[in-house]
């Protein structure tokens, strides 16, 4: 058993770590993630440089040959800031989509763009009213010809704004939610027939609604089986849940530490707040909340390559884990913290939030749990 | 003991649903608005004056200074009314706190001068009590009056001030004796915002919201004739206030409509094709939360019928707090919820009447950020379980 991190993942952690304590202060990402684009470019570009976005992805396609543990050290870091790039959709989902289900020459073309930082990818799976099942899907993708013509609109696509390619799901066959019959499909945001309406999330990312209406793909858009892909997305998906339980940790961890220092320079009643129990044992439970968090994140991030069924319950565990302790660290950073925790100007607020819609991401506890309990 | 209303508090429950009803026709459309955030302070002052108007604007006062004497039941019955048809609450800080303070406390010229003037909604009223060194520990407020002739000359600065911005005047705690015991030298003071030296300053909140401040002093000339009662006993009049708002706070009325509206997004979603209102998970927990609220709702009537009786608000009106602030804060959460992955887009930054998602989805995750402020204003529920530890259980 060894739960060590090897050289490499060691130097990769610092090494973003020390690019986002110079050049992603909260400060710096306040200003940013209110400009019109809601982000700086310069930041990928960085991360591309610093060989962050290769890490993951195999060496035979411009990466790094690392993996699942490589995304949990970015993203716990990232958590650590609020980075608001999409890591996640490009290298994660598109990475794996990709890496699992791509023919060789989709391998070629965009792992390597993904590794280089030349495309941003958004992935869009949810539907509004699909809520959290994967195969709820009323989007269409009708063969024409040797390609396919796609209709239907897609709810809430996380960094769609920044993107230039889509990765999109579809119904190639059956209908309602049944497993079978569903695709996935490599989209040009620029393509006739699809229209966005972008718009800033509560946690400071960017959406878009999309609409896509007689859209035209060739037969090389496919990545995976035609009419097979859930378990492909499936299994995607629960390496993105072990990415952003990683990142939800980050986030946990700098609630944690920024409560306990502060219940101990804030004074009332003539002592440091930290002085009192009821505190005391709230800010243990915290703690306690963190260390789980880390925990069940690298369960689910070791049990990737497992079977599909072992894989599916880490990574539901994970969730609901993460689900609960971010909301329980969340409310009671604001709590102990006082009005000044209430505030839109100490970053205590942005992390709750964004720990909050971690929770909904990918199917929120209660969604999690009855996955977790049908596995068996 | 009887839990039924009688004939003549039936009739006057359709008194007041026609009163509302007519009320909504001569009211600007943003008033009945779900979305509270969208109204201004026109809307509040509007409603306010309606209320004035028919003779309603205060049922917490007695009859000769222009309440509506009506018993705990009528009272009950109105709240009841107005939460479900969605009209805003008067704003609590002229009619619930200070004025009580000023008729209970009060010489006649402040009855005379305020009262009316709180009644009609020309003034508009602000709370000076937290500081930034003074939350839960509100005795050790700083902001200090030092007598100069006729006046107190106040410099300091308080916090948390909600709707400062529209304010006319402010009621404060202010430190008159640094050499006593924190609570005996602490004066309550009337003070016209307009006057020279104060400057309010916008705190944005969670959501987004401008609904607080922070209130600066300097060197502001406030008259004697604005001291509420004696120099130095003004942690009475602040303690009897704080009292009075913690009984106010439980928001059973408006928290049975929130419920309501929960229901109704629960009945829209879906999951795997069923309303999330069947679903067995998200069924049970509404279920659980009607349950809390019939308990908290059976022991505000207990408290409103004491009070009827003439036994005043003691220290278990925290429980009142506890639960209330609890309840509405669940609420907000399973609402949340309901609303999947429509909880994630910013309606602020959205252009004016515009959305993304279901309507019933707007503002509902800002308003989950924002209610967590519930638990810590009005004295922090770690507090209000303080009080019952010390003057209920006698720990």
């Amino acid at each position: 058993m060894d739960f060590s991190y090897t050289e490499e993942q060691t130097l990769l952690r610092n090494s973003v770590s020390k690019y986002l304590a110079d050049n992603y202060k909260f400060e710096q990402w306040r200003k940013f993630t209110r400009s019109d684009l809601g982000r700086d470019p310069a930041h990928w570009k960085a991360f591309a440089e610093l060989g962050l976005l290769a890490a993951a992805l195999p060496e035979e396609y411009g990466g790094l040959g690392g993996g699942g543990v490589d995304n949990l050290v970015i993203m716990e870091e990232f958590g650590r800031a609020l980075v608001v790039e999409p890591y996640v959709p490009t290298v994660v989902i598109g990475g794996g989509l990709l890496r699992h289900g791509g023919s060789d020459a989709q391998k070629t073309e965009w792992l390597g763009k993904i590794a280089a930082g030349e495309t941003i990818l958004a992935f869009a799976f949810a539907e509004p009213k699909g809520r959290y099942n994967l195969a709820d899907l009323a989007t269409t993708a009708k063969k024409q010809g040797s390609g396919y013509v796609l209709n239907g609109q897609k709810a809430v696509v996380l960094g769609a704004p920044w993107a230039d390619h889509l990765i999109v799901t579809a119904r190639t066959a059956g209908t309602g939610r049944d497993r079978s019959g569903i695709s996935v499909f490599l989209v040009d945001k620029k393509a006739k027939g699809v229209t966005t309406r972008d718009y800033p999330t509560i946690d400071s990312l960017r959406a878009s609604e999309m609409t896509f209406e007689n859209v035209e793909l060739a037969a090389s858009a496919l990545i995976g089986p035609a009419d097979n892909g859930l378990p492909l997305i499936e299994k995607v998906i629960d390496e993105a849940i072990a990415a952003i339980s990683a990142e939800a940790t980050g986030c946990i961890k700098v609630l944690v530490d920024a409560t306990v220092e502060y219940s101990k320079t804030r004074k009332q009643f003539g002592v440091p707040i930290g002085k009192f129990q009821v505190l005391q044992h709230r800010m243990v439970d915290m703690f306690v909340q963190y260390e789980q968090s880390v925990s069940i994140t690298l369960m689910a991030t070791l049990k990737l390559g497992d079977s599909d069924a072992e894989r599916a319950k880490a990574a539901s565990a994970a969730k609901v884990s993460i689900g609960k302790a971010g909301r329980f660290v969340g409310q009671q950073a604001v709590q102990i913290h006082g009005g000044i925790g209430m505030t839109d100007e100490l970053n205590v607020g942005h992390y709750f939030k964004r720990l909050t819609l971690i929770d909904t991401l990918f199917g929120n506890t209660d969604h999690h749990l009855k996955r977790f309990a049908a596995l068996g | 003991m009887d839990l039924t209303f009688s004939p003549q508090e039936e009739a006057f429950r359709q008194e007041v649903r026609t009163f509302i009803a007519d009320a909504r026709t001569k009211l600007p459309k943003t008033v009945g608005a779900p979305e509270a955030a969208t109204r201004t302070k026109d809307d509040y002052l509007a409603w306010h004056k309606l209320l004035y108007k028919k003779g309603w604007v205060a049922p917490l006062w007695p009859k000769q200074y222009g309440g509506t004497g009506w018993n705990v039941t009528q009272r009950y019955i109105f709240n009841e009314e107005v939460a479900m048809a969605d009209m805003p609450t008067t704003l609590p800080f002229g009619l619930n706190m200070v004025a009580p303070v000023i008729f209970t406390f009060g010489n006649d010229e402040q009855k005379a001068k305020y009262l009316p003037r709180i009644l009609s909604g020309e003034d508009w009223w602000c709370q000076g009590y937290s500081e930034p060194g003074a939350g839960s520990d509100l005795a050790s407020l700083r902001t200090k009056a030092v007598r100069e002739g006729d006046n107190y000359i106040v410099n300091g600065q308080k916090t948390w001030t909600t709707l400062a911005q529209y304010a006319d005047m402010i009621f404060c705690l202010v430190r008159t004796d640094s050499n006593v015991k924190q609570q005996e030298g602490i004066t309550f003071l009337l003070i016209d915002m307009k006057t020279p030296g104060i400057t309010v300053k916008p705190i944005i909140v969670l959501d987004g919201a401008h609904e607080v401040n922070e209130v600066f002093f300097d060197n502001v000339k406030v008259p004697v004739a604005n001291r509420v009662g004696e120099e130095n006993k003004g942690w009475t009049y602040a303690k009897f206030l704080l009292v009075n708002e913690r009984s106010g706070i439980a928001g059973v009325a408006r928290s049975k409509k929130a419920t309501q509206k929960l229901k109704e997004i629960a009945h829209a979603e879906t999951i795997d094709g069923t309303p999330l209102v069947d679903d067995e998970d998200f069924a049970r927990k509404i279920a659980e939360l009607e349950i809390d609220l019939a308990a908290l709702e059976y022991t505000e009537l207990r408290t409103l019928a004491q009070e009827s009786q003439g036994h005043a608000a003691g220290p278990e009106s925290s429980i009142l707090k506890i639960r209330g602030t609890e309840i509405q804060q669940r609420i907000t959460e399973l609402t949340l919820e309901a609303v999947g992955y429509y909880a994630y887009p910013n309606d602020r930054r959205l252009g004016a009447n515009e959305f993304v998602g279901p309507d019933y989805a707007l503002g509902e995750a800002g308003h989950y950020f924002n209610m967590r402020k519930a638990s810590i204003y009005g004295g922090s529920n770690e507090i209000q379980r303080n009080i019952i530890a010390k003057a209920v259980l006698g720990l």
